[in-house]
């Protein structure tokens, strides 16, 4: 990775140096594919990151299926997954119990991160991420008002209060926010006094019912996916699959609206249809997390941001690494958490809080 | 044979509130059209009108026989280009990755960067002389620069006709009169250019074709020498001059009289 980050810091100095006419000298190693029905250009560090991203996925998954009361060596482990032969109680742990845990974490990362993704290039700023605009804590609010109001525990209901909670949520504060236009530091202001307003009215319910209602509640509240299995993987994860195939087209459009309503239409996309879709589409991806695992915060926040420091790219909305960083980190956390024996979304709030403050001090230092 | 681009009978306003009623106005294929008028005359809202940023309340803009606003908006984008006054630049964004989102109405999921797309890049930015800065970060560049980046990204569009409003401004003289000639260049290789100016002297000098407005109103048409004349700017500007031929052009040059008008 260092020999790129070399050819790119001396090349700066002598640009346009050795380019031959005809071709654009885009400063970075780049894969080229061109066929009839196929075209299109990758970067190399992209590639690079990507398959380094889901190397971590694969070796954290792996060593956070060995942690746990039940003794396994990491090759034992293996064996229990692929080997449906092996001895049955490793297989029950391994396979039944750890191994939906490990996938949740892969797709709760790639579904936080890409609703950061959406959301940041929506608002142009790396703090316009569902955490803090309020989304992610109105798809929490429906959860729990779906849970103990109307005593509803299952992951289609729980999803679709999440759902209808994150909309709502979205939609109030858009109109709070809205004066002609919508600025997106308006927005994000508007979304923490929702978001705050919300949180209030969560702990109000928590107090107001039964013992063991709040404990229930409490639990689910503090973001974990301990408890999760193949039942409620395989609706998030069909949920997930049709989110992202919908999601696909705006990896191309939602960068060209970073330039601003007029360029964006001059270049052949509707904006107000664009935003409508690609909000929908976020919140959804929040929802279908936060029904299943409750809230795990600052991945959408932070993995965007991360991954587009990783592949250099000029946009938060670069797809596949995104959700891989995602990813990997719920997959770390959760290992981590696992070691520590605390639910994974009190290590990304830890973490997180961390770099939302150093996110914070670098962006008031910038304006200053 | 009827123009390709034309406003036909054309309400554009915001808010309910029309700024420009029954405006009609065909813009002469492969012309240099250039809009002046004064400030809120509604050449801007005409532009926009045009570059379908603003939908018309009655009427149509028709491109190529069609109303522009029931085209696909991506088809629509391979004939039609737009710089538009203000666009941000994303974030540590180079200038040819800028340039390249030009390509956005050619390219589809599974074709997103051909050869089609390399050449077109490499061409917008050979013209507007921005090759050698392909590398660097369009927030580190100077305004004239960062202005003719935004003009590769929408000659990477490669549309036959090109919208431009007030693209000169915030220029100085130097790049102001570069950008011209550019756009001079790219008329006299056939592209139709509209173009919403405030400099009368650059608007003479560069147009094949003149509307002035006033009052949401078109007051006059036609070539530079029939337009600038020392009773139509009086009457579109309010401002008494004298119109004398420009040593260098030959094209008309307008010289304001002063004095504080009562």
């Amino acid at each position: 990775m260092s020999d790129i980050s070399a050819a790119q810091g001396s090349s700066t100095r002598a640009p346009g140096a050795t380019h031959s006419p005809g071709t654009v000298d885009f400063g970075r190693r780049l894969l080229r594919i061109d066929r009839a029905g196929l075209a299109g250009l990758m970067s190399v560090r992209t590639v690079l990151v990507c398959c380094a991203l889901a190397l971590a996925i694969v070796v954290a998954g792996l060593v956070s299926m060995t942690i746990g009361s039940y003794g396994l060596s990491a090759w034992d482990t293996l064996r229990a997954l692929v080997d449906a032969g092996f001895d049955p109680d490793a297989r029950q742990v391994v396979y039944e119990w750890r191994f939906p845990r490990v996938l949740f974490a892969v797709l709760c990362g790639a579904a936080l991160a890409l609703s950061g993704g959406i959301f940041q290039s929506l608002t142009r700023n790396p703090l316009g991420s569902p955490d803090i605009i309020g989304f992610g804590v109105g798809a929490q609010f429906g959860v729990t008002l779906t849970m103990l109001l109307l005593n509803l525990n299952t992951y289609p209901f729980k999803a679709v209060g999440a759902l209808v909670g994150g909309l709502a949520t979205a939609l109030l504060v858009y109109l709070l926010a809205m004066k002609r236009t919508v600025s997106s530091f308006r927005l994000i202001i508007v979304g923490i006094g929702v978001s705050a307003g919300l949180g209030s009215l969560t702990s109000w319910i928590l107090i107001s019912v039964s013992v063991e209602q709040a404990m229930m509640a409490a639990t689910w509240g503090a973001g974990s996916i301990a408890s999760l299995g193949f039942d409620q993987l395989v609706p998030a994860a069909i949920v997930f699959g049709a989110v992202v195939l919908f999601a696909v087209p705006l990896r191309r459009s939602l960068p060209v609206l970073e330039m601003g309503d007029d360029a964006a239409t001059a270049l052949g996309i509707h904006p107000g249809r664009t935003r409508l879709a690609a909000m929908v589409l976020g919140v959804a991806l929040v929802a279908l997390v936060t029904a299943a695992a409750g809230p795990i915060s600052f991945i959408a926040l932070a993995a965007p941001q991360i991954s587009q420091r990783l592949v250099r790219a000029n946009t938060p909305m670069s797809m596949l690494p995104v959700m891989l960083t995602g990813a990997a980190l719920v997959v770390v956390s959760d290992a981590v958490g696992q070691l520590l024996a605390v639910p994974v979304g009190v290590i990304t709030v830890s973490v997180g809080g961390v770099y939302l403050a150093w996110l914070l001090a670098t962006q008031y230092a910038r304006r200053a | 044979m009827p123009v390709s681009l034309l406003a036909s009978d054309v309400t554009l306003g915001y808010d309910q509130s029309p700024v420009i009623t029954g405006l009609s106005l065909d813009v002469p294929d492969h012309s240099f059209t250039i809009v002046i008028g004064p400030n809120a005359c509604g050449k801007s809202t005409l532009l926009r009108g045009l570059a379908r940023l603003l939908a018309p309340t009655a009427g149509a803009v028709l491109l190529d026989g069609q109303s522009i606003q029931r085209q696909k908006s991506k088809d629509v984008a391979k004939r039609l280009g737009l710089l538009p006054q203000s666009s941000l630049a994303p974030d540590g964004i180079t200038v040819a990755d800028l340039v390249a989102r030009g390509r956005f109405p050619h390219q589809h999921a599974l074709r997103t960067w051909s050869r089609d797309d390399e050449a077109a890049v490499a061409a917008a930015m050979a013209a507007t002389n921005v090759t050698e800065l392909s590398r660097r970060l369009v927030d580190e560049l100077s305004g004239g620069q960062r202005q003719r980046v935004w003009v590769a990204m929408a000659l990477a569009q490669q549309t036959g006709h090109l919208l431009l409003d007030e693209p000169t401004t915030f220029l100085d003289i130097a790049h102001q009169i570069d950008l011209m000639e550019l756009f001079a260049e790219l008329h006299r290789g056939g592209t139709t250019l509209v173009a919403v100016l405030h400099d009368l002297n650059h608007a003479a000098r560069y147009a094949s074709h003149l509307v002035a407005m006033r009052d949401g109103e078109i007051v006059a048409q036609g070539e530079p020498r029939e337009i600038i004349t020392e009773q139509i700017v009086e009457a579109v500007y309010d401002l008494p001059c004298r119109v004398i031929t420009d040593p260098v052009s030959g094209t008309p040059l307008v010289l304001p009289l002063g004095g504080r008008r009562p």
